[in-house]
C-alpha cells in the first residue's frame, strides 16, 4: 500500500484499476488545515490524464508492473510475435497496440516491454535504429525548390525524408523518438 | 534577519529563547510533530511563549527553528525557521499594524544595504508594499472567488481544498492582504469576536497567493480551551498520536493571561518572497536533498 504522503513525480499507483505515473505534483497545506496534494497523472494505458487532490489519510495499491526484455521474432499478418529473453516464453502485440513503432521494428531486434497485471501495455525501442534503405529515387538536381531533401523507403516498409546523397541499399539511421533520419552509417 | 531583529529592538520587545525539544506539545490534528527520543520537536513556540506571557513578560519574540512531519513541498520543509512575536493586552488588528510596519521595515533595510553595493535587483519583486494592504474576510473572500458559499464548504469539508484551489490564488496580488474572521472551527487556539460567537480573531497574511504568517487575538479561556484540546486530542488519538496528553500547566498559565495577541510569519517564505525565489528549497542554505 502507498499513502498519499508517498506521492511525487514520477511515482506509479493504482487507481480504479488503472496504472497511472505522476507527471506533476505540488503539495500544499493552508494555515492550520489539511495537508493537500495534487497530482497531475498519466493513465499509462490509455495515456489520459487526470488530475486529482488527495489528503494524508487516502491510500493507493501499487500497480502489478513488470519490465521485461524482449526479442523481436516474425510477424504474421497484424500479430507480431516477440519472446522473453528469460524464458523465452512468446507473445504478439497488434499492429494497433505497437503503433509508430511498427517502421522501426526488424527481425531479432530487442526491446524492453512493460506489462500490467501481465499484460504488455508499453514498448520501449532503442533510440536509434539502423536500416536498410530498400527504395530511392535518384537525386535530379533543380527539382525542387531550395528543399534538399527527398523520401527514400527503408526495409520495414517506413517513408521519410533523407539528404539528396542517400541511395539505394545504403543503411541509415532513424531517432525512434521522432521518426527522423540522423545519419548515414558505413559498415 | 538582522532586520527582524532591529524592529523588535526598537520597539521594546524582548528576544526570547524556549526550549526546542519538548515533553508537551499543543494538540493541532493538521499538525504532526517529528519525534525525539521520547519527546518531540517544537511545532512552533506557542506554548512556552504563552507561559512567558503568563509570567509577566509583556512584549517577546523569537526566530527559532520549528519542524512539522511529512510538510514538504515548494512552499514547505520538515525544517523551517519561525518568527513569532506576542503582546499582552492587544488584539489581532494590532498584529496587522505591526506586520505592515515589519514588511516595510525590511524592505527598507535591505534596499539600505544594498543601496552600497550599487545592486539593482528590487526586493519583493511584483509586489508594492506601500499601497494599502487590503483586509477580506473568509466570508467575503469565498463569496468572490469560490464557487459555493463558506457554510457549504464546511459543511461537505471541503473548505482546505477550496482556499487552496480557488481562493489562495487571488489573495496578495501586487501588494499584502489579510484574509480575517476565521470560522470558529479553524481557530482551536483563537478568541471568537464580541459581536460573533462563530467567528474567531484570526488571520492570515498573505502575498502573492503565499501564505505569509497567522496570527490572533489568544482565547484566555481555559474551560474553552479545554473543550477545544480534548476534541483535538480525540481526533489524534486515533491517527498519529494516541500517546498526547492535555497541556495542563499550559492551561493553568493560559487562565492567568490577562489578554493577548500573537503571531508566526514562516521567516523561509519571506525571504523567498523577498528575493523574487519560487520554491522554498533556493533559499535555505542546505535544503533536504542537498545532502544527498
Amino acid at each position: 500500500m502507498l499513502s498519499a504522503s508517498d506521492l511525487r513525480k514520477g511515482l506509479k499507483v493504482q487507481i480504479d484499476g488503472n496504472p497511472y505515473i505522476v507527471i506533476d505534483f505540488e503539495f500544499s497545506k493552508p494555515g492550520k488545515g489539511q495537508a493537500l496534494y495534487r497530482c497531475k497523472m498519466r493513465n499509462m494505458i490509455s495515456g489520459n490524464q487526470l488530475v486529482q487532490t488527495y489528503r494524508s489519510n487516502d491510500k493507493f495499491d501499487k500497480p502489478d508492473l513488470e519490465e521485461r526484455k524482449m526479442q523481436y521474432l516474425y510477424n504474421q499478418d497484424d500479430e507480431f510475435h516477440f519472446m522473453d529473453t528469460a524464458n523465452f516464453e512468446q507473445i504478439f502485440l497488434t499492429r494497433e497496440q505497437l503503433g509508430d513503432n511498427i517502421n522501426y521494428l526488424i527481425d531479432n531486434m530487442d526491446v524492453e516491454m512493460l506489462f500490467f497485471e501481465s499484460q504488455p501495455i508499453d514498448i520501449t525501442m532503442p533510440m536509434f535504429v539502423n536500416l536498410d534503405v530498400t527504395k530511392a529515387d535518384p537525386w535530379a538536381k533543380g527539382d525542387t525548390s531550395g528543399n534538399d531533401t527527398k523520401p527514400v523507403t527503408v526495409e520495414t516498409g517506413y517513408v521519410l525524408q533523407v539528404p539528396p546523397f542517400v541511395e539505394e541499399g545504403d543503411k541509415i539511421q532513424i531517432d525512434t523518438r521522432t521518426g527522423i533520419y540522423v545519419t548515414r552509417v558505413k559498415e | 534577519m538582522s532586520s527582524l531583529r532591529s524592529f523588535f529592538a526598537a520597539r521594546g520587545f524582548l528576544e526570547v529563547d524556549t526550549p526546542i525539544r519538548q515533553p508537551v506539545i499543543i494538540p493541532e490534528r493538521n499538525i504532526e510533530p517529528l519525534r525525539s527520543g521520547d519527546a518531540f520537536l517544537q511545532t512552533s513556540p506557542e506554548l512556552s511563549m504563552k507561559r512567558l506571557l503568563a509570567q509577566g513578560c509583556s512584549k517577546i519574540f523569537q526566530i527559532c527553528p520549528c519542524f512539522r512531519k511529512n510538510e514538504k513541498g515548494r512552499r514547505h520543509l520538515e525544517e523551517f525557521t519561525m518568527l513569532e512575536w506576542y503582546h499582552s493586552g492587544e488584539n489581532y488588528q494590532k498584529l496587522m499594524e505591526d506586520c505592515e510596519h515589519l514588511l516595510r521595515h525590511v524592505l527598507r533595510e535591505l534596499s539600505a544595504a544594498d543601496a552600497l553595493e550599487d545592486a539593482v535587483a528590487p526586493f519583493f519583486p511584483g509586489y508594492d508594499l506601500q499601497k494599502d494592504w487590503e483586509k477580506i474576510t473568509v466570508k467575503e473572500a469565498f463569496q468572490r472567488y469560490s464557487p459555493c458559499s463558506l457554510q457549504q464548504s464546511l459543511s461537505d469539508n471541503s473548505f482546505d481544498e477550496i482556499l487552496v484551489e480557488y481562493v489562495e490564488p487571488h489573495l496578495g496580488m501586487g501588494s499584502p492582504a489579510f484574509l480575517i474572521d476565521y470560522p470558529l472551527e479553524l481557530g482551536s487556539l483563537a478568541r471568537a469576536k464580541a459581536d460573533n460567537p462563530h467567528v474567531v480573531e484570526r488571520f492570515e497574511l498573505y502575498l502573492g497567493g503565499v501564505e505569509l504568517a497567522n496570527g490572533f487575538t489568544e482565547l484566555t479561556d481555559e474551560g474553552e480551551q479545554r473543550r477545544r484540546f480534548c476534541q483535538e486530542l480525540k481526533e489524534i488519538e486515533n491517527s498519529w498520536g494516541p500517546d498526547l496528553v492535555m497541556p495542563e500547566r499550559f492551561l493553568f498559565d493560559l487562565g492567568r493571561l490577562q489578554g493577548a495577541a500573537g503571531i508566526a510569519l514562516g521567516v523561509d517564505r519571506l525571504l523567498m518572497l523577498a528575493l523574487g525565489i519560487d520554491d522554498i528549497n533556493d533559499v535555505v542554505t542546505f535544503s533536504p536533498a542537498d545532502f544527498f
